[in-house]
């Protein structure tokens, strides 16, 4: 099985990932969007991995920072989704709009 | 090798050749792993049967009652009528209800308990697959028992199941922090996160050496079950029945056995992380011994489980989640770094026994006074309070 | 077609299908399942790619914690469950750009000559698990970045904590 198998799956995983975080109006939507796109990156480091450098470990620590980072992400990002929501009665990213000028 | 010393190795060789002699190679491996895993999870859910009737009959023990005696000698067929009945009961589903994850959730709920099953090893070479990372497995495919139960209350669109899964959410991701500090200590002292290797290492047990851990992890276990006494998931008195309120019939029953099965998995696992698992006089020659060592084990443990059940009164939300946070979580990540320390230090003198139990009950007795002094502080406050009761509004 | 193919593309399929359904779906719990299935989708495929420890990583961070607590965070902030329109007035701009980035990185990746490489062989007897954690915390190897991680879950944990909590009353 080819390389370009996985890259294929990580570009389409990506891009549907984006279209998620470009096109929904839910922040907690939007967030769902940005961990397809960081999954998409995790596959592609795990498949030049594969293929490129098994023998070396350092992919597997990148994927490793990036879960915790997903991790961070989403605690920090719904803590403030909930708190808007107790403040507004809304959580769409477009009504969401105090510090736009 | 004969049959009577390893009886499913002789099975098994007998079966790969059958399967190698009618069909080619790939299609012979893929059915006897489909074999392997339908009897690995067969035995799971018959062993539920007879489970439900053993905990019905102790529980009335400890009540002073004899428990399903009707059907069948010392009621063993009661648990089978209890079946038909669900059987033929009628599947009722919520008009408003979400259909496919109403129906899918019960599957959930069982399929998480049986995967457990799959890094098992009931005796030397009996291991449905060695993964050298068992003990993360294990506490990955717990978090589907999670995820079944926010299914079933969400999507039985009833306040009160929402309620309740919300509920078991909250306390299922919360013990699971000492949980999994726990299963962390016997991973330190084997070295390593394969199942077997972990029971392989166990010349001395592992509750010698950690006792104050593997309490912990069996009271963390059992609020990860929603036992009493933190049964607050299905506290009928305030939420109906929780999560599965709106569940009749069958997938009712789904739930119903998936808890029983999971309480029992919990001993099987305090077993093979704290009783060295399938290890016993003879049990090396003789496989067949591994097993029956590892369910007297297991009975240990469920019998404990069962013991607390039928002891204790349930638990309030609030204190449940203290117990947790400002207790349990504590002191097993005290014994964490002290068993870290202790056993690198003294890892291959002879010390490192006695070093290690000494050092969990330093920890032991450390957090005691600790809890002493906090409670004494909280009553001078409650008195305080009862003096002034305006003081209490801050 | 061997096997191995067969598991990747059903795998394959069943993430982009469930990708696609949960950014299309208006009902945000269903689409929080969605994002489970496509993450599920997304450990098989580190088994096939010879990842069992990341494959297992990623069920209990992505599934046991990251999707829980989306799906809580829905729920918590309810009335919005079922959006009137999951979409905001830019997405056909989004699907531009979505379309335009997926047809570009396709075309980059069939000119790059080096995506036909096959795996080559790899020592299933290493234990990747002691590996990647000796080198997490060798100074050789990650241990910087490995800290820097831990001290930013710890912010994000305070963070969070933070500007979640209640605000009291008369404030």
């Amino acid at each position: 099985m080819p390389l370009s198998w996985y890259l294929v799956l990580a570009a389409l995983l990506f891009c549907i990932g984006l279209y998620g975080v470009l096109a929904r109006k839910n922040a907690v939507a939007i967030l769902m969007g940005v961990e397809l796109m960081l999954n998409a990156v995790n596959i592609n480091l795990v498949a030049f991995w594969r293929y490129f450098t098994p023998d070396l470990i350092a992919a597997h620590a990148f994927v490793v920072i990036v879960f915790a980072i997903a991790a961070a992400e989403v605690a920090v990002g719904l803590a403030l989704i909930i708190s808007i929501y107790r403040r507004r009665k809304t959580v769409a990213a477009d009504e969401i709009n105090l510090m736009k000028w | 090798m004969s049959f009577w010393t390893d009886p499913i190795l002789v099975a098994n060789e007998w079966l790969t050749g059958l399967l190698t002699d009618l069909l080619p190679e790939a299609w012979a491996t893929l059915i006897g792993t489909i074999i392997g895993v339908v009897v690995v999870s067969s035995f799971g859910l018959i062993l539920v049967i007879f489970l439900i009737w053993l905990e019905r009959k102790v529980a009335a023990r400890f009540q002073d009652r004899i428990g399903p005696n009707r059907a069948g000698p010392y009621g063993l067929l009661q648990t089978i009528a209890d079946i038909v009945k669900l059987l033929t009961k009628e599947d009722s589903i919520p008009e408003k209800a979400d259909k496919l994850t109403f129906n899918l959730a019960p599957i959930v709920s069982m399929i998480a308990v049986l995967l457990i099953w799959a890094v098992i090893p009931f005796a030397p070479g009996w291991i449905g697959t060695d993964l050298n990372v068992g003990v993360l497995y294990i506490a990955a495919v717990g978090s589907f028992g999670i995820l079944s139960i926010l299914m079933a209350g969400w999507a039985s669109n009833n306040k009160y199941a929402l309620l309740g899964a919300f509920r078991a959410v909250a306390q299922l991701i919360s013990y699971e922090v000492p949980m999994l500090l726990t299963l962390l200590v016997p991973v330190l002292l084997a070295r390593s996160m394969g199942m077997m290797h972990m029971v392989e290492v166990q010349s001395t047990w592992f509750i010698v050496l950690a006792p104050v851990a593997g309490v912990i992890f069996l009271v963390s276990s059992i609020a990860e079950v929603g036992r009493t006494p933190f049964d607050l998931i299905e506290a009928e008195s305030e939420i109906v029945a929780g999560y599965h309120t709106e569940y009749t019939g069958m997938k009712f029953g789904l739930f119903f056995a998936a808890e029983f099965l999971h309480a029992f998995t919990v001993g099987v696992l305090f077993a093979i992380l704290y009783l060295g698992g399938w290890r016993g006089p003879g049990a090396e020659q003789y496989p067949i011994l591994g097993v029956i060592y590892l369910m007297a084990k297991a009975s240990i443990g469920y019998f404990i489980v069962m013991w607390v059940r039928s002891t204790l009164p349930r638990i309030r939300i609030d204190h449940m989640l203290d117990l947790n946070w400002k207790v349990l979580t504590p002191i097993s990540l005290a014994l964490l770094i002290a068993t870290a320390v202790l056993d690198k230090l003294f890892a291959e003198t002879a010390l490192r026994v006695p070093t290690l139990l000494a050092g969990n009950l330093v920890v032991l007795a450390l957090s005691w006074l600790l809890l002493r002094g906090m409670s004494r502080k909280a009553r001078r406050e409650r008195q305080v309070f009862k003096k002034r009761p305006e003081a209490r509004a801050v | 077609m061997t096997a191995m193919q067969g598991v990747f593309l059903f795998a394959a399929g069943l993430i982009l299908w469930a990708a696609f359904m949960m950014v299309t779906r208006q009902n945000l719990v269903h689409a929080a399942f969605y994002l489970i299935m496509a993450l599920f989708g997304v450990a098989v495929i580190f088994v096939l790619l010879d990842a069992g420890f990341l494959a297992v990583v990623q069920v209990l961070v992505y599934i046991g914690a990251i999707s829980i607590i989306m799906i809580f965070a829905v729920m918590l902030t309810r009335g919005d469950v079922i959006e009137e329109a999951p979409v905001n007035k830019n997405y056909g701009w989004a699907l531009l750009l979505a379309a335009l980035f997926a047809f570009g990185l396709i075309i980059l990746i069939g000119q790059w000559p080096a995506v036909a490489s096959l795996a080559g062989e790899i020592d299933t007897s290493r234990d990747l698990a002691a590996e990647l954690g000796v080198a997490l915390v060798s100074p050789e190897g990650f241990v910087i970045p490995f800290e820097v991680a831990s001290v930013l879950l710890l912010a994000a944990l305070v963070g969070s904590l933070l500007v979640a909590r209640p605000q009291k009353k008369g404030k």
